[in-house]
This record gives structure tokens, sequence and C-alpha cells, in this order.
């Protein structure tokens, strides 16, 4: 029994200013199921994370969400679908906590409260301090929190563990395996091997000219 | 109905409009140059000379035609870039993109007219009144889509702001001239008039029309050719262009 | 929905980014004085290049206080969506579910309030300071409330398309400027109506309208040249 991808790709192409960045670009997410985008550097990899979270258009393609064109469904998929990029959405004049609270005014939120979600990525004791006071580390951390307390079914992660310690590492790796035994999805790149189960890779060398 | 989809659609091909305009291309020059010559000779050597302004006023017959071509020109900036935006069609785009500093020249060319033909008349080359100031503002307008062309890294990004940028500006030619003409009627000297349009006499009417005409071939021929010109700077790499180019 | 702490001030998308924005600018008070002090200062420049005679300024002042106060509006409008794009919180912005012309207005209001505002409630300072006659100074506040607020919409498409290009301070200029023109006219104009004993409420009238206008037309346009400018 074949369950129903929960995001589909079909022959995505990118090119800016008449010049291929790659095209063809096809993938299926079940269910349950994480892909890892390889490549090397500079090979398109952020540009295919930010077509899928919709903030670039491709240049040819279709992308389909539950079975059903993205562009007929797209807030819908806004509601559903986390994205956390290299710069992570953290305004620094304000608290953590403020800045989990402006995010989940405008993003659907689980239920968790925002106390919670900044506990388990333990930053308990710096909930209402200025970010600009934070470790890279923490501040990503900030960010990494919205995973505890979002709605979205599918989470879109670039690089999610760039300054994270081994530790965090491990705790990240337990809550992406939950959120995949739930049934959602997890699109992401990333420098450091993840331990998880499910785990398909897209190699996007393939796709370049 | 679909017959004419088609051709538009047709026509939106970089290529097949470089070859459709191709053709019609040494006609289009034929007609410029005979209108503007036609038009020169006669407004220069042919019409009256004017009760108050004697010669000086001829410069009208350059002046006139380019503030008209002007803010035409602004326009088919705007619809090109809306047609691109809504449509996604990257010949729109080229248009846009030459219709812009072929614009900004004309509004220059008409200040420019306009400055000279103030001296002899008003004894100033630059006289704040309510069209000269539209006609300044206007090029302001066309210069900042120019400068935003040009900030932006990615040609496709630029394309679409400077659209965004020419369909704001659109909007607010009407108000701008509205609003400068309504603050003049409150600041005007009792003595600066501009001769009127409508007061003009027929035998200085008939080349000033025929001058019109001129330039607004001359406006569709250097469009066509500017945007040929990116046309084949755009698709240099395709088949197409280097048979062009002799293989 | 994780609604704690201090989550009872701003809830729903267009009210959490009001405050939110609102508690950065706050954050950050010591630039909010830079377009007064630059208000103040240039008020001085009027004096020392034209005239200290009262009757030059009397004449002079209605135009000039308008004219600096587009100015010092101006040299904030670059600041509405350059942090926001900086720390990607307006890439966040522009792939929310919500409505991106509304939180746009949410931003330029918040805006408005601490840079506009303040702007208008020192003018009569300036007033006193370039012999502003008595009977301009609630036109000067009213047409400056209302065409601040106009000024902050138009320039807010202006940042939008400008906020990609590095140092796009000077370009946000060249493009805002003409469009900022009728709403100095009206507001000036409004201002010289008052000081010479005429009613200005028919010019007030047409400034309203102005503004109305561009809270019609200016989200959606910034939030459009918002998308395009991550795009870019």
């Amino acid at each position: 029994m074949n369950p129903a991808p929960l995001l589909e790709c079909k022959d995505i192409a990118f090119e800016r200013d008449d010049l291929p960045l790659f095209s063809g670009v096809s993938l299926q997410l079940l269910p349950g199921q994480a892909i890892q985008v390889k490549g090397a550097n500079g090979v398109g990899k952020t540009t295919l994370l930010r077509i899928l979270s919709t903030s670039l258009q491709a240049s040819a393609g279709v992308v389909l969400w539950k079975g059903e064109p993205l562009s007929r469904r797209l807030s819908e998929f806004r509601a559903d679908s986390l994205y956390i990029g290299h710069a992570s959405g953290v305004k620094l004049a304000l608290s953590p906590a403020q800045n989990l609270h402006w995010f989940f005014q405008v993003f659907p939120g689980n239920g968790v409260t925002i106390p919670d979600a900044l506990r388990r990525v333990g930053l308990e004791g710096f909930e209402d301090v200025p970010c600009n006071t934070l470790s890279a580390g923490q501040l990503r951390r900030v960010a990494l929190a919205r995973l505890y307390a979002s709605a979205a079914t599918l989470w879109i992660l670039d690089e999610p563990l760039t300054s994270i310690d081994v530790d965090g590492i491990g705790v990240m790796a337990q809550l992406m395996s939950n959120h995949l035994a739930a049934g959602n999805g997890i699109l992401m790149t990333s420098h450091q091997p993840l331990p998880l189960d499910n785990l398909h890779f897209l190699e996007l060398e393939r796709y370049v000219h | 109905m679909a017959s004419f989809y088609q051709w538009f659609h047709r026509l939106g091909a970089p290529k097949s409009f470089y070859f459709l305009t191709g053709k019609w291309l040494p006609w289009l020059a034929l007609a410029t140059g005979v209108l503007l010559v036609a038009g020169t000779v006669w407004g220069l050597g042919f019409a009256p000379q004017d009760a108050k302004q004697g010669n000086s006023y001829r410069i009208i017959f350059i002046h006139v035609p380019a503030a008209f071509l002007s803010l035409a020109g602004y326009y088919v900036m705007a619809v090109a870039g809306a047609i691109g935006l809504i449509w996604r069609m990257k010949l729109s785009f080229m248009v846009m993109k030459a219709a812009a500093p072929l614009g900004a020249a004309l509004t220059f060319v008409s200040l420019f007219t306009g400055a000279l033909w103030g001296k002899p008349t008003w004894g100033t080359y630059w006289v704040w009144d309510a069209r000269i100031t539209s006609m300044l503002v206007l090029f302001f307008l066309y210069l900042g889509v120019l400068a935003l062309q040009y900030a932006y890294r990615s040609g496709d990004a630029a394309n679409k702001a400077s659209a965004v940028l020419a369909l704001v500006g659109t909007v607010n030619i009407p108000i701008i001239y509205k609003s400068v003409d309504w603050w003049y009627t409150l600041h005007q000297p009792a003595t600066l008039k501009l001769t009127g349009a409508s007061t003009i006499h027929p035998e200085m009417l008939y080349p000033l029309l025929v001058m019109i005409a001129a330039f607004y071939c001359f406006y569709a021929l250097a469009l066509i050719l500017a945007t040929r010109a990116e046309i084949l700077h755009r698709e240099r790499r395709t088949a197409w262009v280097a048979e062009l180019d002799g293989g | 929905m994780s609604t704690e702490g201090d989550a009872s001030l701003g809830s729903g998308p267009f009210s959490a980014i009001f405050v939110r924005d609102l508690r950065v600018a706050l954050r950050h008070r010591g630039e909010l004085a830079n377009p007064l002090v630059f208000f103040l200062m240039v008020a001085t420049l009027v004096p020392l290049g034209i005239s200290p005679e009262s009757s030059v300024l009397t004449l002079l002042a209605p135009g000039m206080i308008w004219v600096m106060a587009l100015l010092a509006s101006l040299l904030s409008t670059e600041s509405l969506f350059l942090s926001d794009f900086r720390d990607g919180s307006l890439e966040q912005l522009v792939i929310s579910p919500q409505p991106l012309w509304l939180l746009v207005l949410a931003k330029v209001l918040a805006h408005w309030l601490v840079t506009g505002l303040p702007l208008t409630l020192f003018a009569p300072l300036l007033g006193v300071m370039l012999a502003l006659p008595a009977e301009g100074f609630v036109t000067l506040i009213a047409s400056l409330a209302m065409g601040t607020a106009a000024l902050s919409m138009i320039g807010s498409v202006g940042a939008a398309l400008t906020v990609a290009i590095p140092r796009g301070g000077l370009l946000l200029s060249l493009i805002v400027m003409p469009l900022y023109m009728p709403v100095l006219i009206f507001g000036a104009t409004a201002v010289q109506q008052a000081v010479d004993g005429f009613s200005a409420s028919g010019t007030l009238a047409i400034l309203g309208a102005l503004f109305a206008f561009s809270c019609m037309v200016t989200p959606f346009a910034a939030a459009g040249a918002l998308r395009i400018s991550l795009h870019g």
C-alpha cells in the first residue's frame, strides 16, 4: 500500500538571468520521511529549499502539496510548513519569548507554550533576555524552539545544526524522529550527519548544468 | 479571437518578434525619415513668423512633439511592465527596458528645448511654471526607474521592480500634474503665459502635426531597434542568433 | 496556540507585528531621536543660510518646515524593512499564511508612530524658531499628521523596492521624491493659507484624500515589491 506523498516535485528548474542553475529536479516526500539535499557549496541547495518554502518561484516545474498544485493551496501550505534558513529570523532587539510570541501569532502553533518550548531547547532562564546578548548557538536554539511549538507538517531546514553542540544534535535528532514518527515530513540540508531513520538523499549535483 | 490570441503569443516570443519586425522595419524607417524631413523643412522654412515671437517660436516643432512622446513613452514603459508582470512575458520586459532611456532622453530634449525657447521669449532659461515643473517631475520618475534597473544584481528582479515602480509612477502622474497645476495657479506671476496650443494658427499647426507624427514614428523605430538589440543580447547563445551571425 | 508571558499585548497577526516593531524601535531609543535632531538642525540652517530677519523667515516658514519634515521622514524610511531583511524575519513574513499587505500596514503604522508622529509634535517648536505666525500652528500640526502618514505609506513602496540593494538609501530617496511632491504641495499650501487668513479645510481635505488613497494602494505595491526584493 503506497501512502500518498506529502510533497511532490516534478521537473523543477531554476534559472537566474537566463543562466540555468538546475533543472529536472524531481522528488517525492512521503509521510514519515526525511529527505536530505546533498551537494557541494553553491550548487543550489538553499535555492531549492527556498523554492519549496515559497519565497522563490521556480522557472519551470510543478510542486504538489498533498496531491494538489501548490499554487492553488498556497495559504494552506504556508500554514502547514515551517522554514528555518541560514538567517534564523530572530530579532536581536527582542527576547526569545517575545520572538516566539510574534512568530506564533503569524504561524499556527500546536498548543505547546513558549516557556515550554524554550525549556526543551535548553534556554530556561534566558526567556526574557535580549537576544543580542546570546551566543550564536543560543540564537540558533531560539529559532529551533519553534519546532517544538509549531503545528506544521513539513519542516524545511537549511543547515539547522549550525553552532549546535553534540548534546544539542542528539536532542534535535530525537525531536526530528518524533516528528517523522507522527507521519510528518522533513526536507533539509546539513553538513553534519544526522542519525535518523527513513532518511533519503537527493543529490542535487545530478541536476546541475 | 483565437487567432488574435495566437498572433499575440507568437509575437511574444523574442525570435518571432525579431523576424516580424525585421520585415516592417525598412518601411517604418522610411516613413520616419520622410515625415521628419518634411516636418522640419516645412516648420523651419515655410511656416509663417509668429506675430510676437518672430522666428524663435519655431523650436516648438521639436519641443512639443518631444513633450508628447515623453509622456506617452512613460505609459508605454508602464504598460509593457504590467504585461511583463501579469503574463510573465520576457519580451514585454525588454520593451520596457528599451523605453526607459528613450523616454528619459525625450523628456530631457523637451526640457532643454523649452529652456532654449524661454530665453528669447521671457528673458530667462528657466521658469517654474506648471508645465515645465510637471515635465521635470516626469524626468525624475524616469530617472528613478533607470536607477532602480541598474541597481539590481539580477536582471529578472530588476525588470519586475522597475515595472512596479513604473506602475506606481503612472498612478501618480495625474496626481502630480493636477497638484502642480493647482500650485502654479496659486502663485502665478501676472506677466508670464505660455503660448496656448489652442490659439495656434493653422499654418503653424499643420507642420506641428507632421512633426508629432514623425516623432511617434521615430519613437516606434527607436524602441523596436533597441528591443531587437536586447533580444540579440539575451538570446546570444541560441542557434538562430548564431545563424544570423553567419554560423 | 502558544501564548504566554507578556503575550497579552498583541494577539492576531496585525497587532503582533505592530507591537513587535514598536518594541524593536523602543529598544533602540537613541536612534529614534535622530530624525528629530536632524529636523532641528536643518531649521538652524535656514536663518544661517538665508536670513535671520523675522520678515523673511515668516515668508519661508510654512514651506521650509514642510520641506524639512519631508527630508527627515525620507531619512528614516530606509530603516522600515532593513533589519527584518538582514535577520531573516522578512522572509518569514513573506512566506507566512497571513496576507502580506496586512503585515506591511502594521509595520508602517508602527514606523509612523515613532517617526512621523514625533516630527508632527515637534514642528510647533520649529514654527516658533522660524517665526511662523500664530494662525498657522494648528494647520501645521494637522497637515503634518496626515502628511507624514501619507509619506510613510508612499515611502514604504520605495523601501520595499530597495531593501535588498546595498547602500540603497540614496536610491530610495531618488525614487520616492517625485511621489512625495503632491503631498508637499498640499501640506505646505494648507499652512500658507492658514497663515494668510484663509480657510485651509479644503486643502486639508485633499491631503486627507491623498493619505486615504495611499493607504489603499501602497500596502499591496509594497507587498509585491518585497516579494521581488527577496527574489533578487
